[in-house]
């Protein structure tokens, strides 16, 4: 079973990479058949706008796309920036080809010098993937720079575990992914003659 | 195998004099462009359409018609016209008219064109693109094969009795091409009718040409026109050239990082990497141009475009002189090698007049 996790993280070490390997790891260990692979926006931050400009992805961009597009499940974290996703983080989903998120687990993860930050996952991340047909996790875990130090009841950990899990039983209870074909054939002439694929108004 | 050029008359900012030219100029240039086409020995011209600025192609039949007039060898074509948003009544009229009047040296290429709001100023919905493609040039082919036609369908007005007139040259339709860079549905609808098609080729990676073609050529076979290898393929590309390599790098260098499409992206030489775009000397035109054989097949129909990115009318010239010289010779000569017998040409007025002769 195929995780990709994305870090749009920009500094190095980055927060947003520890968290993302965080959530990996808590779903790897919720089910030990995942295989994840991780991918750096910032290593792709000139491909995902070169292919803003010119349509199409180039260098190493097509294999993250792809890898995300074949993927059973996501794992997506960015920094929040002015109260939302990063704008490298929205390109990159920008670039992403239409319905790659269709039906896909995918959970979500933001980090933020404060607390106060923190429902940006819910009021900016979670729509933009419900926007593209992705399953969200119920949980999606913020961390800002205290929550790396903080003890109690809901810690970090705590919260990264339930994720995890919640992942780990979605992508469990789905068939395996099956990327679409941009190119492949998916209606007869027949019917496109006939008149069907018009919009109704 | 044909060779010529296409152009999609933008009106664009010289990058390197800050001069924009005036429509006029850039109506006259294009004309001019398509008689040096035919002086040097080219064997096509194929104009765009576009009702927006910064282009001046409204108006196509009016201009090919003009050229038709000034030039006696040279295919005229379209790249594209618009299959979704013209009538496809006057589609029939038009190019039936230009037809005559340029003596059967004209073809089509259907295209559906991608900017949104011309969708709705010809009364249209752009997310209805192919079925208005589909269903459009059903209409027109019936039009041209048809004196009398009833037709009702979704998008215009119904037909009762309508003849389109003039009828067709030696009552042989022109030719037509689809031009679609990455909708399977156009590559099916040319292999449907038998049609050509053509892969724009150029801004894109060439693995959306090869699966485009292989498509069409696969499902060209499977409707009974011939086998794969006999359907008919066309192609763009985007040359700049100079004798030595180096200075033909330095000269487009500030026209490719400026151009409208390309521009502010990739660094030429990575665009060149990724692309069909070629920026050196005619030999190394001639051994990436003979290299698009290699995951497309033998094809009928290679068209360059060379006025783009603002570059002058005198050096666009110059480059058709380069092409007519010293690139297409070589490269006539070297796509005849090891094409097979059976691979036809691209159909012309003659060709299909004959083929009507054959048939009956």
């Amino acid at each position: 079973m195929k995780l990709a996790v994305i870090s749009a993280g920009l500094s190095q070490p980055s927060s947003t990479r520890l968290l993302a390997d965080r959530l990996a790891a808590a779903t790897r260990a919720a089910l030990p058949a995942v295989e994840s692979r991780v991918f750096e926006l910032r290593d792709h931050a000139h491909e995902i706008t070169d292919h803003l400009l010119t349509g199409f992805p180039a260098g190493g961009l097509p294999d993250v796309l792809d890898a995300v597009a074949t993927a059973d499940g996501l794992i997506a974290v960015t920094p929040i920036f002015n109260a939302s996703y990063s704008g490298l983080f929205k390109s990159f989903f920008d670039v992403l080809g239409d319905d790659a998120l269709r039906d896909k687990p995918v959970l979500l993860g933001a980090t933020g010098g404060t607390a106060r930050h923190s429902l940006a996952l819910e009021h900016a991340l979670r729509p933009m993937f419900t926007y593209l047909h992705a399953v969200v996790t119920p949980t999606s875990v913020f961390a800002a720079t205290e929550d790396w130090a903080a003890g109690g009841d809901i810690t970090l950990p705590g919260r990264i575990h339930r994720a995890g899990a919640e992942l780990a039983r979605l992508l469990e209870s789905r068939p395996p992914a099956a990327a679409p074909d941009p190119f492949a054939l998916t209606t007869t002439f027949e019917s496109m003659l006939a008149g069907e694929g018009i919009r109704s108004f | 195998m044909q060779f010529g050029v296409f152009t999609v008359g933008d009106v664009t900012q010289d990058p390197t004099t800050g001069r924009v030219p005036t429509d006029a100029e850039r109506v006259q240039s294009m004309v001019a462009i398509a008689l040096k086409a035919e002086e040097v020995g080219l064997d096509v011209f194929a104009l765009g359409e576009h009702h927006n600025p910064p282009f001046v192609t409204s108006s196509p039949t009016t201009m090919l018609g003009w050229i038709a007039a000034k030039t006696s060898t040279l295919q005229l074509s379209t790249a594209t016209t618009l299959i979704t948003t013209n009538d496809p009544v006057k589609i029939a009229e038009d190019y039936a008219m230009l037809q005559h009047l340029a003596d059967g040296r004209v073809d089509l290429m259907m295209g559906r064109g991608n900017t949104g709001p011309v969708y709705p100023w010809f009364g249209q919905d752009i997310r209805n693109g192919i079925a208005l493609a589909v269903e459009n040039y059903a209409l027109l082919r019936r039009l041209w094969r048809e004196d009398v036609v009833d037709w009702e369908g979704n998008f215009r007005t119904p037909l009762q009795g309508f003849t389109a007139t003039p009828r067709p040259l030696d009552g042989v339709p022109p030719f037509v091409w689809h031009g679609s860079i990455r909708s399977p549905e156009i590559a099916e609808q040319a292999a449907y009718y038998g049609d050509g098609f053509f892969h724009n080729h150029i801004f894109w990676p060439k693995e959306h040409t090869a699966r485009m073609v292989e498509l069409y050529r696969r499902r060209f076979e499977h409707y009974g026109h011939g086998a794969a290898d006999q359907a008919i393929v066309g192609l763009g590309g985007q040359v700049f050239m100079r004798k030595n390599s180096q200075d033909a790098k330095r000269e487009f260098r500030p026209y490719f990082d400026n151009a409208p499409v390309y521009g502010h992206g990739p660094s030429m030489e990575d665009f060149t990497e990724q692309t069909p775009l070629t920026v050196g000397s005619p030999q190394e035109v001639i051994d990436r141009t003979l290299g698009f054989r290699s995951y497309v097949g033998d094809y009928q129909r290679q068209l360059f475009l060379l006025d783009h990115a603002g570059l002058p009318l005198k050096t666009v010239l110059e480059q058709l002189d380069i092409l007519g010289e010293e690139v297409v010779p070589v490269l006539r000569k070297e796509f005849a090698i090891g094409r097979p017998a059976h691979v036809p040409d691209a159909p012309t007025h003659a060709s299909l007049l004959e083929k009507v002769a054959v048939d009956a």
